[in-house]
């Protein structure tokens, strides 16, 4: 039944933020129990537009402007997921998330262990992160790694249209509190189609972009798109890449990236986010131990620099650039 | 109908109203003194290496035992650690609030078939509760529920933004939500005098557009009026309300704190005279709701209730520890099962 339902169904071509209002919008379809709730997020429709249309169909009840708190935002949150509604919450830019951090640290991500079952915490919590797009100071930075380290609170980071829609999907279904990331460079880069069907994609498996048995490129969010460039510059060169798009930060599939590493042995890791301490380091760190034998390499990170994501002036010069990922797959070939 | 001049002191003590509700007063003096009485117990379980870090609610009953007893099954209560006959009054039983302060995740696992089955378990980080009260209230009012949220939390709370911003967005979106001040002049070492200089804290509402009420919190009878009338209103759509309960905390902050390090033996002893147990009482006696063969019957009884969930506390077999992982989500990520399986090799039992 499911498949002939998905064989009616067309693929619609979308931009990466039409795709997250179709989420909203079909999840609110679906069920009654799932708010939304940010600032500008009625009226406005966002400042980014995600939310738009959604107050004139669901209504003020269902799309909430708050007073400009994201700490309230958050906390507000936690108690209507304790209680049974699906919040969707919006921060407006990941910059302004680290006074929501005291809710989603010690509530969010351990009611339901706190209480051993009794309440849960069936939240989201989406933000626009990432630079490129020339924003003021404050609207760029890319902090997942703070966030990844949280047990409890699962972090999510599509990089497509069509796994925004997905992923989304299944973040708002989770009965567990997540962060949903949204690389803010892609929301209107390029429509792709995107299926509008009822299979949630899965929260806990990284994707496989392209396939290659020469060089492990690993990735995620915004980064997705120089490092598949970078695979095309290499392809150029005979250098067949695997391309990995992360995408669960929390919980890690090991399992690809390990079997991507025992594949080529070479491993790249892109991230736009500082170098240390970065998500990337854990991963580094997972093939140094679950996949040394296979290494041919040592592991290349491509990543930003070890200081405050610059103003947009130079945040060309900060963020990891296609030439750098090329080169580091160089240096591993030629190790 | 409780009705008062904006921020003046409600009071009812020392004398009571023939026409008083007697039953229910005296259904409070009874949890008043049964929940002095596992304090102490508790304090002492501390001393003896059987209970953790445990915050008294010394000087507080008349609080606590108010919201209980004000309450009613479908509201929703939301607090912060010092609220030990509210927990018990909704149904949470003592020995389970032992547990939590033992240690032990699972006295928060409140019994289902109780009003506190939905309630949110103590607060530790200082006024993050009350945002979620107001979540909670805004669920209420979606969903149409003609229930109101109180969510309590001390003096040095409503220094936090999270203070404000619930009261903030309580008042925008005329939210069922009570916040109660336990203002017991203290946090930690802390007077009220350095932690706000506002004329009082129930003016603090003022600047989020909802009424304040102060109150004696050392004044049982006066509790019930303002909390009666503030849930009610609540509970008709008529808005949110913050009731400064002004009492004093008897105690120290925790069984971790010596609070003759900052604060002086005369002003702990002038405090005594007022306390909430005693004067009520005192007030039951005066009216003859209240005689001594009551009393004493009702001191055994409260001894033997105490004994018994202590008894039922120490006898809770240990958690297991895979518990830590199983209940993080709600099906254990596959990417965790390395780690469940260290766990449970290495960590056998309870360690000693
Ligand atoms: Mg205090």
């Amino acid at each position: 039944m499911h498949s002939a339902q998905r064989d009616s169904q067309v693929a619609i071509p979308l931009n990466l933020v039409e795709a997250i209002n179709r989420a909203l919008r079909q999840a609110m379809e679906d069920d009654d129990s799932v708010v939304l709730l940010g600032e500008d997020i009625a009226t406005n429709g966002g400042v980014f537009r995600a939310t738009e249309g959604l107050k004139e169909h669901f209504g003020l009840r269902r799309v909430m402007d708050t007073p400009l708190a994201e700490n309230l935002i958050a906390g507000m949150s936690v108690g209507m997921a304790s209680q049974g509604l699906k919040p969707v919450a919006e921060i407006q830019f990941m910059g302004f998330i680290y006074a929501a951090l005291e809710q989603l640290i010690s509530h969010a991500a351990r009611l339901r262990n706190r209480t051993r079952g009794r309440l849960s915490c069936p939240l989201v919590i989406r933000a626009p992160f990432g630079g490129g797009i020339h924003a003021p100071e404050h609207h760029s930075e890319s902090t997942e790694a703070l966030f990844a380290h949280v047990p409890g609170l699962r972090v999510v980071i599509p990089s497509s249209p069509a796994r925004a829609y997905g992923l989304l999907r299944a973040a708002i279904a989770c009965p567990d509190p997540v962060l949903f990331l949204e690389p803010k460079r892609l929301y209107r880069l390029q429509r792709l189609p995107v299926a509008i069907d009822d299979e949630p994609l899965p929260l806990d498996r990284c994707f496989t972009l392209r396939a290659g048995e020469d060089v492990s490129l690993i990735s995620w969010g915004a980064m997705i798109h120089e490092t598949l460039a970078a695979a095309d510059q290499l392809a150029e060169d005979g250098i067949k890449a695997d391309v990995i798009d992360v995408a669960t930060l929390n919980p890690l599939d090991r399992d690809t990236l390990i079997a991507t590493a025992g594949k080529t042995g070479r491993v790249v890791i892109v991230h736009e986010a500082p170098f240390t301490g970065g998500f990337g380091a854990e991963i580094a760190a997972t093939l140094a131990s679950d996949a040394l034998m296979h290494l041919r390499a040592p592991i290349e990170r491509v990543t930003g620099y070890d200081t405050p994501m610059p103003y947009f002036a130079m945040e060309q010069q900060y963020m990891p650039r296609v030439e750098r990922i090329v080169a580091a797959a160089k240096r591993c070939m030629a190790y | 109908m409780f009705s008062s001049a904006p921020y003046t002191m409600h009071e009812r003590l020392p004398s009571l109203d023939s026409n008083s509700d007697w039953s229910r007063l005296i259904q409070a003096y009874q949890a008043m003194a049964l929940i002095r009485c596992f304090d102490k117990k508790a304090v002492n379980l501390q001393r003896t290496g059987q209970l953790g870090t445990y915050a008294s609610c010394l000087g507080a009953e008349a609080i606590t035992v108010g919201a209980g007893l004000s309450l009613e099954n479908h509201d929703y209560f939301v607090p912060y650690y010092r609220d030990h006959a509210t927990q018990y009054l909704r149904g949470v039983p003592l020995y389970q609030i032992l547990q939590y302060w033992g240690g032990d995740e699972r006295g928060n696992a409140f019994p289902a078939q109780t009003p506190a089955v939905r309630d949110l378990p103590n607060c530790v980080p200082i006024a993050s509760q009350l945002t979620q009260a107001a979540g909670i209230a805004t669920k209420a009012k979606l969903c149409h529920e003609s229930a109101a949220v109180l969510a309590t939390c001390g003096d040095g709370a409503t220094s936090r933004g999270d203070f404000y911003e619930s009261l903030n967005v309580a008042g925008v979106w005329q939210l069922p939500l009570v916040v109660m001040v336990n203002n017991n002049q203290w946090a930690i070492s802390v007077p009220g005098r350095l932690q706000t200089a506002s004329q009082s804290i129930a003016h603090k509402a003022e600047a989020a557009g909802i009424e304040g009420i102060r109150v004696d919190g050392n004044d049982l009878p006066a509790m019930l009026d303002v909390l009666d009338y503030a849930l009610d209103k609540a509970r008709h759509g008529k808005g949110a309300t913050l009731v400064e309960a002004v009492s004093y905390r008897l105690s120290d902050h925790t069984t971790a704190d010596d609070a003759s390090r900052y604060r002086k033996a005369s002003e702990l002893h002038a405090a005594w005279q007022r306390e909430p147990v005693a004067r009520l009482r005192q007030a039951l006696v005066d009216a003859g709701h209240w005689q001594a063969d009551q009393e004493k019957q009702w001191q055994t009884h409260c001894q033997q209730e105490v004994d018994k969930a202590v008894q039922t506390y120490l006898q809770q077999p240990p958690q297991v520890p895979t518990d830590m992982l199983d209940y993080l989500y709600e099906t254990l990520p596959e990417s965790l099962q390395a780690q469940r399986t260290v766990l449970s090799e290495h960590a056998g039992g309870r360690h000693a």
